[in-house]
C-alpha cells in the first residue's frame, strides 16, 4: 500500500506541506509573470493540488528502480520531465476553462508566459518527490528487516525449546545413576544390568529424535527401555501390564510419542505413591486402519504438585497435530486416583 | 551399644536403592545410629515426632507431602542433610541455610564432609530453623499452593484457595478453614510471605484474610474496620490493613 495515500493522517501533512509550495509557485507568477496576486492563486493553488497527487505517483517508479542501480537518476529525470509536461497540459486546460469567465479573461495568455517557470519548478518538486519516496521505503525496508529478525528469533527459540523438552529428563538421570551408585556394592550384576539398559534408552532417543516417522515396534523398544531402567529404581513399586497385537509393530508412528507419556505416568504416578502403583498400556490394530493406544496409571490427587506434566502433554499433542492435522485423537482424562490418556493415529507416511 | 554419644539418624526418601547408599555410607559411623526409615512424607512427619532425631536425611521429591513440607512440620533443631539428584532452585537456596545438602549420585569424601558439618551443627545445638529453611528454598513469586499443618499425630492438608484466614496466637497461627481451626508453629510474617497477595491480605498485625470470603467492609467504632466473611465471621482491620484492602478492593 502508499505509505502516503494508504494513511490518512501522512496524505492530510503531506498536502499541508504543499502549502508553502503554493505560495512560492504564486509569488513566481507575480514577480516573473507579471500576474495580479488573485490569478496567481487562482491558477497556482489548484494546481499544486494536482501535482501534489501526480507526484505520489514517484512512489511506483521508486519501487520499481532502486537507488543503487546505474542511471537510476537519469530514468528519474525523465518521469519528472513527463510529469511536468503533464503539468503544464493540465494547467492549459484548467487556464482555457478560467479565460471563460470575465474576471480571469486573458488568463491563458498570461500562463503561456509562465511556462518555463512551470516546468522548471515541476520537474524540481517532482525530483524532491522521488527522494521524499526513497526515503521512505528505506524507513519501510528497515522496519520489516526489524521484524524478519524477530519473527527468526522467536522462530529459532521455539525449535530450541522443543529440543530442549524433547530431552531426557534430567532428573531421571540423576536417580539412574544414584540407584547405579547404591547397587555397585550390594549387587554388581543388577548396576551392570542398570548401566546397559540405561545406554540403550539413550542411543535410542538420541537416535529417534531426527526421524519423522518410526515403525511402532521401535518406539516400543524405547518404551521398555526406559521401563527396565524404572523398574530397578523401583521396584516392586512399579507393577506394568502390556497388552500389544502384534500385528502392530510396522505401524508408522511419530517418534517419541509413547515415551513422554509413560515417563508422566511414572513421574505423576508411581513416583507419587509410596505403596506402589500400576500402569496399564494397551495397543490395538483398529479397523480398518488406525492404531489405539491406551496409557493409564493410578495417582495419588493428594501428592505435592511436580511440574512438567502439561508440557509433556502438550508436547505429544501438537506433535500429533503437525503429523496429522486433525486426523488423529487425543483424548486426556483424570478421575479421582486414575489418569488415562488415549490416542488415536490413523495409518498415513509422512515423508 | 556403647554409652558413648550417639547421633540418632532418620532417612527419608522413597527409593529403596537411594536409602540403601546412605546406610551402606554410614556404617563406617557407629557413632550414628539408624533409628528409622522411611519412604513418605507423611510417615517422616510422624517417625520424626516419634523419635526426635538428630540428624535428618531428606529427599525433597517424595509421596504424600514433599521434602519443603516435611520441614515446615518437624522440630527446628535437627540438623537436615538433603539429598537430591536435581533441583537447581533450592540448590541455590541451600547455600545459605541448609548443614549440606548430597547431589544424587554422591561421592563417599562428599558424604563425609556433609555428615562432619552436620556433627558441629549438632554439638553446637543451632542450626537454621526448618522456618528458614523452607521459605528460602521457595522461588521469589511462586507461591505455596497448599498449606501443611501436624493435626495430632496426623497431617492436615489445606489447599490455600481452602483457606479462610489465618490468626496470629503467640507463637502459633491458628488456621480457619470449612469451619475447623488448625494450628500450626508459624509467624504470621512468614505466612503471608508464602500467599500469593493477589487473594490473601494483610488486614491486621495478627490476621491474614482470604479476599475470597470478604463480603462487607464496616466501620467499628470510630478508627477501626471490620470485614465480615461469607459465614459470619468478623475480623478487625487496622487502619494500615484498612489502605490495604482498599487497594485490593478497588484495584478489582
Amino acid at each position: 500500500m502508499h505509505p502516503i495515500s494508504g494513511n490518512f493522517r501522512a496524505l492530510l501533512l503531506y498536502l499541508a506541506a504543499w502549502g508553502p509550495v503554493s505560495a512560492i509557485l504564486i509569488y513566481l507568477f507575480v514577480s516573473l509573470g507579471g500576474l495580479t496576486w488573485t490569478r496567481a492563486s487562482a491558477l497556482a493553488i489548484p494546481l499544486c493540488l494536482v501535482f501534489a497527487f501526480v507526484c505520489l505517483s514517484a512512489w511506483y517508479s521508486c519501487r520499481s528502480i532502486p537507488l543503487v542501480s546505474s542511471g537510476a537518476w537519469l530514468a528519474h529525470l525523465a518521469t519528472a520531465m513527463v510529469a511536468s509536461l503533464f503539468w503544464i497540459l493540465a494547467a492549459r486546460a484548467f487556464a482555457d476553462v478560467l479565460s471563460t469567465s470575465e474576471s480571469f479573461s486573458g488568463i491563458d495568455q498570461q500562463l503561456a508566459g509562465v511556462y518555463r517557470i512551470l516546468f522548471g519548478t515541476g520537474v524540481l518538486l517532482y525530483l524532491l518527490a522521488i527522494a521524499l519516496h526513497y526515503v521512505l521505503l528505506s524507513n519501510e525496508a528497515a522496519h520489516n528487516a526489524e521484524k524478519r529478525e524477530m519473527e527468526a528469533y522467536s522462530l529459532a527459540r521455539d525449535s530450541e525449546l522443543k529440543a530442549l523438552k524433547t530431552q531426557v529428563n534430567p532428573h531421571f538421570i540423576f536417580n539412574c545413576l544414584n540407584s547405579i551408585s547404591a547397587l555397585t556394592s550390594s549387587d554388581p550384576a543388577t548396576a551392570r544390568e542398570m548401566c546397559i539398559r540405561l545406554g540403550e534408552f539413550l542411543r535410542k532417543t538420541l537416535g529417534l529424535g531426527e526421524k519423522s516417522q518410526i515403525a511402532l515396534g521401535e518406539e516400543l523398544d524405547l518404551v521398555h527401555a526406559y521401563l527396565a531402567v524404572e523398574q530397578i529404581r523401583f521396584g516392586k513399586r512399579l507393577k506394568l501390564e502390556e497388552t500389544t497385537d502384534s500385528t502392530a509393530a510396522t505401524f508408522p508412528v511419530p517418534p517419541l510419542l509413547l515415551q513422554p507419556l509413560v515417563e508422566n505416568a511414572i513421574r505423576h504416578g508411581i513416583a507419587t505413591l509410596a505403596e506402589g502403583g500400576w500402569i496399564r498400556i494397551e495397543i490395538r490394530n483398529g479397523s480398518p486402519q488406525s492404531l489405539s493406544i491406551r496409557i493409564e496409571n493410578n495417582f495419588d490427587p493428594d501428592a505435592p504438585k511436580r511440574g512438567g506434566a502439561n508440557i509433556g502433554l502438550k508436547n505429544v499433542r501438537q506433535r500429533l497435530d503437525t503429523t496429522y492435522g486433525g486426523r488423529a485423537r487425543f483424548d486426556v482424562r483424570a478421575d479421582r486416583e486414575q489418569f488415562q490418556v488415549a490416542l488415536e493415529i490413523p495409518a498415513e507416511r509422512t515423508t | 551399644m556403647s554409652q558413648q554419644a550417639r547421633i540418632r539418624a532418620v532417612i527419608a526418601d522413597d527409593e529403596d536403592l537411594a536409602r540403601q547408599i546412605i546406610r551402606e555410607m554410614l556404617q563406617k559411623h557407629p557413632e550414628v545410629e539408624i533409628v528409622g526409615e522411611c519412604s513418605n512424607g507423611f510417615d517422616a512427619v510422624r517417625m520424626i515426632g516419634e523419635l526426635s532425631p538428630d540428624l535428618l536425611f531428606l529427599d525433597i521429591q517424595m509421596p504424600k507431602l514433599d521434602g519443603f513440607e516435611v520441614l515446615e512440620l518437624i522440630a527446628d533443631n535437627i540438623a537436615v542433610i538433603f539429598a537430591t539428584a536435581y533441583d537447581e532452585h533450592a540448590l541455590r537456596a541451600f547455600e545459605y541455610h541448609a548443614v549440606d545438602y548430597l547431589l544424587k549420585p554422591f561421592r563417599a569424601d562428599r558424604f563425609e564432609a556433609a555428615l562432619e558439618r552436620a556433627k558441629e551443627r549438632i554439638g553446637k545445638k543451632m542450626s537454621a530453623t526448618a522456618e528458614q529453611l523452607s521459605a528460602a528454598a521457595r522461588n521469589p513469586g511462586q507461591y505455596v499452593e497448599r498449606i501443611v499443618v501436624k493435626d495430632g499425630t496426623r497431617v492436615q492438608i489445606i489447599p490455600v484457595e481452602k483457606l479462610d484466614y489465618a490468626e496470629a496466637q503467640d507463637d502459633y497461627i491458628g488456621l480457619a478453614s470449612q469451619g475447623k481451626q488448625y494450628l500450626k508453629q508459624q509467624t504470621i510474617s512468614s505466612l503471608e510471605m508464602a500467599l500469593d497477595p493477589k487473594n490473601f491480605v494483610r488486614i491486621h498485625r495478627s490476621y491474614v484474610v482470604n479476599l475470597e470470603r470478604v463480603t462487607r467492609l464496616e466501620p467499628y467504632g470510630k478508627d477501626t474496620h471490620v470485614v465480615i466473611l461469607n459465614d459470619g465471621t468478623r475480623l478487625p482491620v487496622s487502619r494500615n490493613g484498612l489502605k490495604r484492602l482498599q487497594e485490593f478492593l478497588s484495584g478489582r
